[in-house]
């Protein structure tokens, strides 16, 4: 495991002047995958959102690699015909050096609009990596839900109000889904351990076939807590168990992380704004069907890593 | 600001047309809307949106460089493994470095008290 002096060293990909928000998770995520491609080339690609937008407006891009621009909907089709063409290009040795194919996506773009496309590169077998930068919801448009939105968030198309509290569907599971298919690689991490990000993203470089890995990625706008404590929010997301950290290597699940306490879900909801009407008095109820279904994701969970199903000691 | 040296990879022999310019007219762009100098994003000054600007103690440092690892604008300048400056033409003033920063080193001062302390000192002089 290097350690953060050596990884200091190594060449900036994702440079500043980019137009993110201050403090936005994004930033961070791209330059801990750019990071641990250390020396390789890499080619990247990104589906439209916060990041697309916000590091390419012309004429500046932010990205200090080659960039391959495109639509919503299709990240996954598009860095894999990039691959594809590089392949083709090296066996008639017109291409000489070894490059790296990564795609970024936010959570609208992978779990939602994206998703036929990057099912498909996927099942195609493509030496790619693709990214999955979750905020959990559109933030780039205005913060609409997407099905990446956890139940009882209020977002500008689930509005916590008379009639409904928040969005009333429960999150796709998407790392499960991308695990479905049977790829060499998925992973599961978040941004407040950085080790394992980078640990997994290196996997993700090095593995022959396609990778996929799904970061937490907060927004502070979206998610309306405090800008510094990005930090603090990731991590209680992952202590609560809301976003276990966990890989499947060959289809073998194993699971990264395994809180010491049992973390009552309101620790991580009540930091942020858009989870503020579930502690108006009457609500208790939506808190507790949500923690319902964090403990039975968790033991369900447990139980495809091999481990005992059992929720951590109160 | 951060300086860049020259990649040291090739590019491509695509066609190269001169650097791109935010007052160009539109039979002047690039064809396809190509971007042919690598991250020139940095040239684009996002530090005038900070209000709050963070400030280093070098006897408090340890150069643990969580602030380095947390930026998300890489403007915590490294250099051979240890702090060396705050990239102050991007910092964007979100106050991540300085919560994560595990001995307190770095102090967040609003930008209105930087400004007032440059009047008082113009007009000592």
């Amino acid at each position: 495991m290097a350690t953060l002096k050596e990884l200091s060293k190594v060449e900036e990909r994702f440079v500043g002047g980019h137009r993110l928000c201050a403090g936005c998770g994004h930033g961070i995520t791209v330059r801990m995958i750019l990071n641990a491609a250390e020396g390789s080339n890499v080619v990247v690609g990104c589906a439209t959102g916060c990041l697309e937008v916000a590091s390419t407006i012309y004429p500046y891009t932010a990205w200090r690699c080659s960039f391959i621009h495109n639509a919503f909907e299709n990240a996954g089709a598009t860095i894999s015909g990039v691959e594809a063409a590089y392949r083709a290009l090296k066996k008639k040795g017109k291409v000489k050096e070894d490059f790296k194919f990564i795609a970024f996506g936010g959570d609208g773009g992978t779990y939602d609009i994206g998703l036929q496309s990057l099912s498909g590169a996927m099942e195609r077998g493509h030496n790619i990596v693709y990214v999955c930068l979750d905020n959990e919801a559109y933030m780039n448009t205005g913060i609409q839900r997407s099905s990446a939105t956890p139940t009882g968030a209020d977002t500008t198309t689930s509005p916590a109000g008379k009639v409904i509290p928040g969005k009333q569907q429960p999150r796709k599971d998407l790392t499960a889904i991308m695990a479905a298919h049977n790829i060499p690689y998925v992973a599961q991490t978040a941004i407040n351990n950085w080790q394992d990000v980078h640990k997994k993203a290196k996997k993700a470089l090095e593995v022959e076939g396609p990778a996929f890995i799904n970061v937490l990625s907060p927004c502070p706008r979206g998610w309306r807590y405090n800008t510094p404590d990005i930090v603090e929010i990731t991590k209680l997301a992952v202590e609560t168990r809301f976003w276990p950290l966990f890989e499947v290597e060959n289809g073998k699940w194993k699971l990264n992380y395994k809180p010491k306490k049992y973390v009552p879900i309101e620790e991580f909801l009540k930091p942020q704004g858009r989870f503020r009407h579930l502690f108006k008095p009457g609500n208790e109820h939506l808190i507790k069907a949500i923690q319902e279904e964090i403990d039975s994701r968790w033991l369900a969970l447990l139980e495809r890593c091999g481990e005992t199903p059992e929720l951590p000691p109160r | 600001m951060t300086q860049y040296g020259p990649l040291n990879r090739n590019l491509g022999s695509g066609t190269r047309t001169k650097a791109v310019r935010s007052d160009m007219k539109w039979h002047e762009l690039t064809r396809a809307g190509n971007i042919y100098e690598p991250g020139n994003a940095n040239s684009y000054e996002t530090g005038d949106w900070r209000s709050i600007r963070p400030v280093w103690n070098k006897e408090r440092c340890i150069n643990c460089l969580f602030c380095w690892r947390y930026c998300p604008d890489a403007s915590v300048i490294a250099k051979d493994g240890k702090f060396e400056a705050f990239d102050y033409k991007h910092c964007k003033g979100c106050g991540i470095c300085a919560k994560v920063c595990p001995v307190n080193a770095i102090d967040m001062v609003s930008e209105d008290e930087i400004e007032k302390v440059k009047e008082a000192n113009k007009d000592e002089n």
